[in-house]
């Protein structure tokens, strides 16, 4: 690695803590932001020379600091003098403000910083673009890019998210026991989101989206550390590394999609799901179990077996009911269909989700699965009726092609004929 | 004389690595690590996970109690270690260097080995 990609990782390393203890000083989030921004441009010329310090977070603080209040002075020297305290109380002892980054200030400012991104107020979209663009130091450039939106409306989504959070008075002292559970499970959202947005993509887009996924985990273990007794953290946690570990194999060297039955297991991230593993573990042995730690221990299962014949359905089928019955969804459902089909066949899966007809009437995955099982009965007819469903509800092009290769292998089978006809012609 | 290396480095800059970065590293510390193990003194490697994974017993109460999370809450972390046959403490320092030279960053604790038993547990 070379010198320069070594500081690129302290700082961003260092960010999230240093901007939230800027963000603590200044009590303003453009400022703080602004402070961090100069703090890290300036590491990025001065460490290559001086070498990195000993404490890159303690640096960026202090450098921040002095560089906005530096700002803040130049500011006021058109405007009469501010009254002496003001100013006084910003030169106090350096020592004194490295003591205190090691005491649980870097909890509560972390925090802090975390529950304002992820304030109840703002919509689901605005929390990840704010946390992506605050916590993780992301430029808007690369937000929008992973977002697949303009530049220029992803600036007015941040700008917006903003100006919300700053209108809705969000308060800076760290909040009372009930409500940080309450806003913890808001930050695991997002962090569960940003992951999503990450893995739900694919073609051209996908190197930026995987970075996503990365950015998601990296966020995890930081909760992880703060939480570090919470289950529902470790099984996010848990959840995102066993997921993430079979990106090598979801996609082929296309860029299409490749079924979790067909993919090489041989291309999983074997030390990825050890460490998935072991949180997991650690999770389960406080017997107190939620959504994340169910949906990881599905996921484990999956990595669990090297075979997919080997992959323990019935016990799956069990922790999906687990799931209906902590959050209802015909999502679930859905999902559980397909652990269902393996169990007790086709026939029993697809009573289980036609009532659901309606409520996914908008979901790819609902014809994908519904044309999968039709085609297992033997009920060509409709299963391309489904499938045809499916294309038409597709979000990406490899979503697409999956389910074009289905249509096509129903053809073959029904008309040998049409089997020399080209895809692109069917 | 054994030595054990300990690897101490800030674990948020370790997982902040890209995965190409961690496989840089990595293949740059095999290449220090064969030419020992050519020399016939590399022991045993270990990398561990970071200490989110990690549990801690209390013994110092009865009874134990089990606690999530490292021993200690620390600026940096213990996040792997060497065991290296040296002939003297220079040798040690001297290959801790080649190591960091691969692998910036961080600190290299020195410890000399009072009691080894490879074991027979298969990595």
């Amino acid at each position: 690695m070379t010198e320069l990609a070594w500081i690129d990782a302290a700082i961003s390393a260092a960010r999230p803590r240093a901007l939230a203890a800027l963000l603590r000083y200044f009590r303003d989030l453009d400022v703080a932001e602004e402070a961090v921004q100069d703090a890290c441009l300036r590491a990025l010329n001065t460490w290559p020379k001086a070498g990195p310090p000993r404490d890159p977070e303690a640096w960026l603080i202090m450098v921040g600091r002095n560089v906005a209040i530096d700002a803040t002075r130049r500011r006021r020297r058109q405007e009469p003098l501010p009254p002496e305290e003001t100013i006084s109380d910003l030169e106090d002892a350096e020592a004194a403000l490295v003591e205190r980054l090691d005491d649980a200030h870097y909890r509560d400012d972390i925090l802090r910083l975390l529950f304002i991104c992820c304030h109840p107020e703002l919509p689901a979209t605005q929390q990840i673009a704010l946390a992506l663009r605050i916590v993780s130091g992301l430029t808007v450039v690369e937000i929008a890019r992973a977002f697949l939106v303009s530049e220029s409306a992803m600036e007015q989504r941040i700008t917006r998210a903003k100006r919300r959070v700053a209108e809705a008075r969000v308060p800076y002292e760290a909040p009372g026991a009930p409500e940080r559970a309450e806003r913890l499970a808001a930050v695991a959202a997002v962090i569960y989101l940003i992951f999503n947005e990450g893995y739900s993509a694919s073609g051209g887009e996908t190197h930026v989206r995987a970075s996503l996924c990365e950015e998601a985990i990296r966020l995890a273990r930081l909760l992880l550390r703060f939480f570090s007794a919470e289950p529902e953290i470790m099984g996010l946690a848990a959840l995102l590394m066993l997921q993430h570990a079979r990106t090598p194999a979801r996609l082929d060297a296309d860029g299409e999609i490749v079924l979790l039955e067909d993919q090489d297991r041989g291309l999983w991230d074997r030390a990825m799901i050890a460490e998935g593993l072991a949180l997991l573990d650690k999770a389960m042995r406080h017997r107190s179990p939620g959504p994340y730690q169910v949906q990881a221990a599905i996921a484990a299962l999956h990595a669990r077996a090297s075979r997919p014949e080997d992959t323990d359905w019935a016990q799956i089928d069990a922790l999906y009911a687990t799931l209906e019955r902590m959050q209802p969804s015909p999502v679930i459902t859905l999902n559980r269909a397909v652990a269902v089909s393996k169990t007790r066949g086709a026939g029993p899966a697809l009573d289980m989700i036609e009532p659901l007809a309606e409520q996914l009437a908008g979901y790819f995955y609902f014809f994908g699965v519904k044309g999968g099982l039709l085609l297992q009965l033997g009920r060509a007819e409709e299963a391309r009726a489904a499938f045809d469903q499916a294309i038409a509800r597709a979000n990406t092009a490899a979503e697409a092609f999956h389910i074009r290769m289905q249509i096509d292998r129903l053809i073959k089978e029904n008309d040998p004929v049409g089997a020399g006809v080209p895809r692109a012609n069917r | 004389m054994m030595y054990a290396l300990l690897c101490y480095h800030s674990e948020d800059v370790v997982c902040s690595w890209s995965k190409e970065q961690d496989a840089a590293v990595m293949a740059k510390l095999a290449a220090v690590q064969e030419k020992l193990a050519k020399a016939g003194k590399l022991g045993p490697v270990v990398r561990l996970m970071p200490t989110t994974a990690a549990t801690t017993l209390r013994k110092d109460r009865e009874p134990p109690l089990v606690i999530d999370g490292p021993f200690a809450e620390t600026k940096e972390q213990l996040l792997g270690f060497y065991l290296v046959d040296c002939a003297s403490l220079d040798e040690a320092l001297e290959i801790a260097r080649d190591l960091g030279r691969a692998n910036p960053g961080g600190s290299y604790e020195i410890r000399p080995i009072s009691l080894f038993r490879p074991g027979n547990a298969a990595a």
